[in-house]
């Protein structure tokens, strides 16, 4: 048994993976718990579609494509927001049409500075190339990122739960929101080597919205969440070098699989094990007819 | 004392609130009554500098409210919560702490000693380690009573608190009112419909965008100002309950 969790760490491939996965896997859970209290999950998904175009422009220009990814991806951020407040359009909306014009744009980008971007492993990860230069970026970008949600945890839960509340309190609503903007993009691309655009959003949401059925403090959601993502993602790795599967999909197949054991079995609010969850299998299976009570 | 000088809101061309003044001397209970989309939301969140305002200014102390909300605890509608937000009853009363214990510092005794207080004066000191939506609606807009006591303002604005509470969390809410008014403290409170309660009111505003009456219950609930503000809209199931309040 333990060969089978030693012998892949032989090859550097395999060590440089299982770094970044344990790095992204308490990151993106922590960022990702402070998305969905505030039902703001898909930004995630925007943020990460809009980063192409800033990706592609920073390859033409041959600058660091950290720059150019976050430049563009808080720029979606401010066209979401400037949209909704120049118009009736709701957020959803705006976001849908953000993230697809991004892309496209992105895309085209590509084509016409003939980018030699990789596109497959932008989009869909390709956690067995990363090198130590992207283990450092990450790991800086993890610390800097849990550092700040430690100095200003008290802040971001008031922000969070109740951001008029916080306003009429006075604290700088729009200096947090823009920080946690920033942090949601430097998370997506510490993330987007691992799991690719596309699927980071499950990263994000995955393991700390598995945390939110078990837990009822949000710094247990970040901190069961980061242990469900550590977990998900080394997993991942393992299941892709074992079964030669793409490492990317193999992370989040182990992460949403463990939200719906989650969603069955938690203790307070599984579908099958909580106090009311006798009355309700009852009525379920006299729905499928399998009992006779009316 | 708090003045409000012709306050005023649009939103998107539309108007929300029109030219209203009035001021609040310390240690009076206000009421603000009007229909439903009459503005008392957003007059009280535009005199916090919540919500942009045209035109106006308020003030406190001879200062910009907004420039001292430090002195000011707002309790939002209880709709505006998310109540299936993971976190206790204890960190929502602890979030008043937030700005005076300023950055990077956590809570010491003195905070947590303020915050169970104000959990003990509203009778929820038991409830402290209860997820929030694991309480009853009485009990939930407590914990935002709580949490404005545990702000210590001078200043308390409250929107639309006894919609939808039980009745003794109503009579510990007056309770307080009656608290706080003896400690010279000024309240605002918003309310679509006031039931008895409107006894304990110092003053009442009547608002429908502008302010159409200021005085004391029994001068603003007459016929004609109730007409004026409700207008045909006043339905009969809302003027059984107004006429209750006429002081006839």
């Amino acid at each position: 048994m333990l060969s089978v969790l030693l012998d892949p760490l032989h090859y550097e491939f395999m060590r440089n993976a299982i770094a970044i996965s344990i790095l992204i896997g308490i990151l993106c859970p922590v960022v990702g718990s402070y998305l969905i209290v505030q039902r703001m999950a898909l930004l995630g998904d925007v943020i990460a579609h809009c980063v192409l175009p800033g990706l592609s422009i920073s390859f033409f220009l041959g600058i660091d494509i950290l720059i150019g990814a976050f430049a563009s991806g808080i720029l979606s951020t401010f066209f979401v927001a400037w949209i909704r407040s120049q118009s009736r359009v709701k957020v959803d909306a705006a976001m849908a049409l953000t993230f697809s014009s991004f892309f496209a744009l992105g895309i085209t980008l590509i084509t016409t500075l003939k980018n030699k971007i990789d596109l497959d492993s932008f989009l869909f990860g390709d956690i067995l190339g990363v090198t130590p230069h992207d283990i450092y970026r990450t790991l800086i970008i993890a610390v800097l990122i849990l550092a700040i949600v430690k100095l200003f945890y008290k802040e971001l839960l008031f922000y969070t739960f109740d951001r008029t509340g916080a306003q009429a309190t006075g604290l700088p609503v729009n200096a947090i929101h823009f920080g946690f903007t920033a942090a949601v993009t430097l998370t997506i691309i510490a993330s987007m080597q691992a799991v690719g655009v596309i699927l980071v959003i499950a990263l994000l949401v995955g393991p700390a919205l598995t945390a939110y059925l078990l837990v009822k403090e949000l710094h247990q959601m970040m901190g069961v969440g980061a242990m469900i993502g550590v977990f998900a993602s080394v997993a991942g790795v393992y299941i892709s070098y074992y079964q030669n599967l793409p490492s990317g999909p193999a992370i989040v197949l182990v992460s949403s699989t463990l939200f719906i054991f989650a969603l069955l079995f938690s203790p307070a609010q599984g579908i099958l094990t909580r106090p009311d969850s006798a009355v309700s299998l009852k009525r379920l299976l006299g729905q499928v007819g399998l009992s006779k009570r009316s | 004392m708090l003045e409000v000088d012709h306050l005023a809101v649009n939103y998107r061309g539309v108007l929300g609130l029109d030219q209203v003044s009035f001021r609040i001397n310390p240690g009076q209970l206000v009421g603000v009554i009007g229909p439903n989309g009459a503005g008392k939301s957003t007059m009280l969140k535009a005199m916090l500098g919540l919500i942009p305002s045209t035109s106006g200014m308020v003030s406190y102390c001879t200062c910009p409210l907004h420039q001292q909300l430090e002195r000011v605890a707002y309790v939002p509608q209880r709709s505006q919560v998310d109540w299936d937000y993971p976190i206790t009853v204890w960190n929502v009363v602890m979030m008043a702490r937030t700005r005076s214990l300023g950055w990077f510092r956590n809570p010491g005794r003195a905070a947590k000693e303020i915050v169970r207080a104000a959990l003990e004066r509203v009778d929820i000191l038991n409830l402290k380690d209860r997820r929030i939506g694991e309480l009853s609606g009485g009990q939930q807009q407590r914990v935002f009573l709580a949490r404005a006591l545990a702000q210590q303002a001078e200043v308390l604005l409250f929107d639309e608190p006894f919609t939808g509470i039980d009745k003794k969390t109503e009579g510990i809410i007056l309770d307080i009112f009656d608290e706080l008014r003896s400690q010279g403290k000024i309240m605002l409170v918003s309310s679509h419909d006031w039931g008895q309660t409107l006894t304990h009111l110092d003053r009442l505003l009547l608002l429908n965008q502008r302010l159409i009456a200021d005085g004391s219950p029994q001068q603003v609930m007459t016929p004609e100002n109730l007409h004026q503000a409700y207008g045909a809209s006043l339905k009969t199931t809302t003027r059984s309950t107004l006429d209750t309040n006429l002081f006839c």
